[in-house]
């Protein structure tokens, strides 16, 4: 991101090679930086927090990465920093090696049949496929502790249901759009249900209370009798 | 459960426990949560002696009556409404003494939607995420007052103001809320964005704890396609299908794909916890 600057038009082009920044203010108190890819939100994001621990950031309240953008929420000055970030040199890839998490997975959901049907794969294919992708948390929201995690080629990306349930269990692995998510608690939801985990994705009596946070690498691990090897 | 305790005895069409919130969770999918009306929930902590940070009790409309087990100052700001102990009227605004057993009974709001109550020592309920909230989104803190419920009180300091009645801001006949435009005013068609801020608006009935639901013009959008989710600030117009914009408040979600065209000024949000649904509304540049 180097040497880029910030651009307030959405539709300037983007330079061969470089990720272009784009920084909107937030009304007085935040910032959205907007990157182009989901990389780059990861690699501003773990900036931030270095920069966060080292001093060199000014205070900020929250820091949220979600699918192209950064907020940057509690600024007292948004104007200063949004000048100053698009200069940043920001490291391709984050200095600490991220935290990886497996949770045990049986590929049992009510949607593999479907999912199937949109890979165009035969259902035990599903959970190869699925096992073998290796995830990133590429930021939280829904609920406290739900991950949107990407990994999955792009081909696989498959639509919302047409009808939400009313009642999707707790530890519900599921898929819409480019992401795979693990319901922390029983909620509505629309997603594609294909397997379910007893993992605990949320409880707020354990430090951290979040399994999953931005930047956490995943591997579902198969488990159960749903999956033949 | 020891006597530092109070009983719901009604407990209201909706009362919260309420402190500054948890901030600092957002990346987590955690809403800040907190009192909607942050200045009230302030003054009241600090007329019964409280910390800023000390819980305290948010009504809807329909106020809630208890009955401390011990002695304990209590004061009721926000929302205007009348005050009694074991029936006899005390002050609104202003600490006042409960003997253990009376019945502090908080009525219905004569305006404005949202009366705090504090009790000298602050609601002890166990912390989540560093705060006592209720966060009615995501359903963090405790439960939402139930009639019988005991909740435990902290250990008051003693130091309670010696005030009258401390002046506050009456509820709006008129909600005007000013605003910055963006993040993503170019999803809407300027005549659009003109139409949000300059035309009339009423609060609709089915705001709440997450967002200010508006009735009025439709905001048409320029770009029709999804955006992908980010982050939300407290305050943000999001317009969404239905065109009818939403003030995000206190409960709000942390990351959203509606656009948001706009965000109100944050010393503008505490008026909009108390409008009552019809008031008329304006958003200013």
């Amino acid at each position: 991101m180097s040497g880029t600057r910030a651009v307030h038009d959405p539709n300037s082009p983007a330079r061969e090679g470089a990720s272009e920044v784009t920084v909107r203010l937030v009304g007085e108190h935040a910032l959205l930086v907007e990157l182009d890819t989901g990389a780059a939100v990861e690699a501003l994001h773990a900036a931030l927090l270095q920069r966060r621990e080292t001093g060199d950031l000014p205070p900020v309240r929250e820091i949220v990465p979600a699918a192209r953008t950064v907020l940057l929420d509690g600024v007292d000055d948004p104007r200063a920093l949004a000048a100053a970030l698009p200069s940043w040199d920001v490291p391709a890839v984050p200095a600490r090696a991220p935290e990886t998490v497996e949770l045990p997975v049986r590929y049992d959901g009510p949607d593999l049949a479907d999912v199937a049907a949109l890979w165009g794969v035969a259902v035990d294919e599903v959970a190869r496929i699925h096992a073998e992708a290796e995830f990133r948390v590429a930021f939280c929201g829904f609920a406290p502790g739900f991950g949107y995690l990407t990994g999955l080629p792009e081909r696989y990306a498959v639509p919302r249901r047409a009808t939400p349930r009313t009642s999707v269990p707790a530890g519900s692995v599921a898929l819409a759009g480019p992401y795979t998510g693990v319901y922390p608690r029983s909620s509505p939801g629309g997603w594609q249900l294909i397997g379910s985990t007893d993992a605990v994705l949320w409880d707020h009596a354990r430090v951290p209370a979040a399994l999953l946070s931005p930047g956490t690498r995943v591997r579902f691990v198969p488990a159960g009798p749903a999956v033949r090897s | 459960m020891t006597d530092s305790a109070f009983a719901v005895f009604r407990s209201g069409a909706l009362t919260t426990v309420q402190d500054l919130g948890r901030a600092g969770h957002a990346h987590l999918g955690v809403p800040r949560s907190g009192a909607l009306d942050q200045p009230a929930a302030r003054l009241a902590n600090r007329l019964v002696g409280n910390a800023d940070s000390a819980a305290v009790l948010e009504t809807t409309l329909s106020g809630c009556a208890l009955r401390p087990r011990r002695n304990v100052t209590a004061a009721v700001t926000g929302a205007p409404c009348p005050v009694t102990v074991d029936g006899r009227p005390v002050a609104w605004g202003a600490p006042v003494r409960v003997p253990a057993g009376a019945l502090l009974d908080v009525g219905a709001a004569v305006a404005g939607v949202r009366s705090y109550v504090a009790l000298g020592g602050g609601i002890a309920t166990e912390p989540v995420l560093g705060s006592r909230s209720t966060d009615l989104l995501s359903g963090l803190g405790p439960a939402h007052l139930a009639d019988g419920a005991v909740l435990p009180l902290g250990a008051e300091t003693g130091r309670h103001a010696r005030v009258d009645t401390a002046p506050q801001p009456a509820p709006p006949a008129e909600l005007v809320l000013r605003v910055t435009l963006g993040p993503r005013a170019d999803w809407c068609t300027p005549q659009s964005l003109k139409t949000l801020t300059t035309r009339a608006y009423r609060v609709s009935p089915a705001s709440n704890r997450i967002g200010l639901r508006t009735e009025g013009p439709a905001l048409e959008r320029a770009i029709t396609g999804e955006l992908p989710s980010e982050g939300l600030v407290s305050g943000a117009v999001q317009v969404p299908p239905d065109g009818r914009p939403v003030v995000f408040l206190a409960d709000h979600p942390t990351t959203g794909g509606y656009p948001v065209v706009a965000v109100v000024r944050e010393a503008d949000l505490w008026a909009a916890a108390q409008a009552v649904p019809g008031t008329p509304l304006r958003f200013v540049l």
